[in-house]
Order: structure tokens, then sequence, then C-alpha cells
């Protein structure tokens, strides 16, 4: 008997929550975040980029079907100083002049289980498109999705830092990144 | 310890060999270091200069735990006694410069890790043991302690000046054996006899 109620309220539930299926596309600047932590002579500096935009849309009902993309303007980087910003802009790094934009396509959202997902997906820096995953949880926060994930990413993959900076005794090729993106509900 | 070439004399005549030792230690990693901070501020930035910056900062927070030592050392053995014919005044300004050196070997230092945590660059000392941030990152206040630590840096190299200039004006002119005593090796041996 318990256990048949139990079932109705479930089945209640996910036929309440379908019947108001919202879905998370709302993308919010200003809320989200980018960093990175890179390492220099084993030494954690931080860092973070400005400006970048997420077009990604997700129902919790439907996580598979999720979609993301992101878009990041690789000059509003902050590397930690002035020098280390106009550094990184030049052409052994991003070569911003040339390759403006970093870009992550997600090709597949699967679920982990609970509120994490594993994010699979193409990331293209500085003319190289690659492979990428990233772990992501998910949670609500009012009218808010909050997805958050960190990953790191080899820097020498990309050819970020080339001629001199190639050697990993200073700056080490991998690099945290770390994000936090903000969505706001359409309800459908 | 040294043992003094004339051990009837006073304990007060000459330095223990571990003061000469960390003197002329101390002395030379800051006189390299001051010479490696005014070459590497207006290095382009570049994997070398990431290292020199590194290898400075180590520098600074070796010499500050020498200088600990030192003053560690100096406390418990009294430094020998200023020759008997100085004029109060020189005695004065002896004692003056002295005090203000110590006091900027531990300043100098200090004020380079504090800028380095408000520039949000951490200081690891030898890349192994990392030293807490005392102050978050604010650009504003990096560049303010940068002037701190660098006008602690040129007052310091004008009291090393004047620190130099009284040793060679009390072995040229005084003739007294202040500079001597302080020599490694014939220090000890001759301070008994220089006068």
């Amino acid at each position: 008997m318990k256990f048949s109620q139990l079932g109705l309220a479930c089945a209640l539930t996910i036929v309440l929550s379908t019947a108001h299926a919202i879905e998370f596309n709302q993308f919010q600047p200003g809320k989200s975040a980018l960093s990175f932590v890179s390492k220099q002579m084993n030494v954690p500096v931080e860092g973070q980029f400005k400006s970048f935009r997420s077009k990604l849309s997700f129902d919790p009902a439907k996580p598979a079907a999720a979609k993301a993309e992101l878009e990041i303007d690789l000059a509003s980087i902050d590397a930690g100083s002035k020098d280390a910003n106009d550094e990184v802009a030049s052409k052994a790094w991003f070569n911003t002049k040339v390759f403006p934009v970093a870009k992550f396509v997600a090709t597949s959202v699967k679920p982990l289980g609970g509120n994490r997902f594993e994010v699979a997906g193409k990331m293209t820096i500085k003319g190289k498109t690659l492979d990428l995953t990233a772990p992501v949880t998910q949670r609500q926060d009012g009218n808010s999705a909050v997805f958050e994930g960190s990953l790191v990413l080899r820097r020498a993959d990309y050819a970020i830092g080339e001629g001199m900076w190639a050697d990993f005794g200073t700056v080490a090729n991998e690099v945290q990144i770390k994000f936090r993106l903000v969505a706001t509900a359409a309800t459908k | 310890m040294s043992s003094s070439s004339s051990p009837a004399r006073s304990s007060g005549t000459c330095y223990t060999g571990v003061a000469i030792g960390l003197h002329w230690l101390i002395a030379i990693a800051i006189i390299g270091s001051f010479a490696v901070g005014l070459y590497m501020v207006d290095l382009p930035l570049s994997p070398q200069k990431l290292k020199i910056y590194s290898w400075h900062k180590w520098a600074g927070v070796t010499i500050f735990l020498c200088v600990v030592l030192r003053l560690g050392w100096r406390l418990l053995h009294r430094p020998p006694d200023l020759p008997a014919g100085m004029p109060a005044w020189q005695r004065k300004a002896a004692e003056a410069t002295h005090v203000l050196l110590y006091l900027l070997m531990f300043a100098v230092p200090l004020s380079g890790w504090l800028m380095s945590s408000a520039k949000g660059f951490q200081t690891v000392w030898f890349g192994v043991l990392p030293l807490p941030d005392l102050l978050d990152k604010n650009k504003e206040l990096g560049d303010l302690l940068q002037q701190v630590h660098m006008m602690l840096n040129f007052s310091m190299a004008a009291l090393v000046i004047a620190h130099l200039g009284a040793a060679l004006k009390h072995h040229l002119i005084d003739r007294d054996d202040v500079l001597v005593r302080m020599l490694p090796w014939i220090g000890n041996a001759t301070s008994g006899d220089v006068k």
C-alpha cells in the first residue's frame, strides 16, 4: 500500500514536472564566471575572462537533450598583470588579432546521476579544434540554473605559448579552468 | 666558533666566526639581490624574467631568515666595543646606522613579500614551501608597495654606502681595528694587534 502510494506520488511528480517543463536558456553573463589557474614557476596564478557568451538550453527533465555553446573573447583575459595580459594576446599565445574567439560546442550531455553530467564537445582555440569533456554539476538557484565545473586544459594542445614559452618549466602545460554558467528559465 | 689569538683579552674585542660569516653572507646576498632587482624590473616578460623574479623572491626569504638568525646570535653574543677614543656623535651615528640597517634588513624582504601578495603572485620558497599571502590581490596596493619596496631599498643602499665609508674611514684614517675585526680569517687573528 505504502509503495503504491509512493509510486503514485512519483508518477504525479513526473507528470506535473513535465506539464510545467521548464527550460533554462536565458544566459546571464553578469552572474557567470570563467576563470583559470595557471602555474608559473610552480606558483598558482589566477586569471579570468571577462567577456564570453553562451547559448544554452537545459530541461531538467531531459538533460541529455541539453545544448550548450560558449564563445570566449580572448582579448578580455585578465592573466594577473598588465604585462601578462599584453603577452598572452601576442602571437606566441592566443594571437588574438587572428583568433579573437575561442569556442566550445557541446555535442553530448551524459547524465552521471544526481545533478552531475558529463558534457562532451569540440573546443576550438587558435584555429585548432579538439575534443573536450568536462564534468558539470547543476543546481537550481531561484529562477536560475547554475552550471559549474572545472577541467584541466593542456595549453600545448592548442599551441598556447609557443617559442620560448613552449617549455613547461616556467609556465606549466596544465591549466585549471573553472566555469560557472547561469541561465534563467523560460517557461514553455 | 672562533678562538681569539689573544684569549687574555676581554670577550668584547672580537666578533665570533658565526657573526662574521653571517655578516658577509648577508652582505653578498643583499648586494646581489639589489643588483638583480634593479636589472629585472625593466625586462620584457619572458620565461627568463619569471625565473629571475622567483629567484629574487627566494633570495629575499632566505636573507630574511638569515637576518633572524643573525639578530638572535647578536642578542646572545655581544659585539665588540667601539674604539675607546671615538667621539660621542660618531658612536651615536654608528648605532643609529646599525639599528636602521637591521630594521631595513627585515623591512625590505617583508615589503617584497607583501608586494607579491598584493600583486597576486604568491611566494613559494624555492618552488616548494608556499608562504601565506598576507594581503589580498589589489592592484593599487601592489603598485604602492612596489614604490615602498624600492624606497626602502634605496634607503638601504645609502646606509650601506655610509656603513662602508665609515669602515674605510676607521681603517684608513683612524687606523683602528673596526674594519679588520669583521674580516674573515684575519679578523680574529689581528684584532688584538692593530691598535
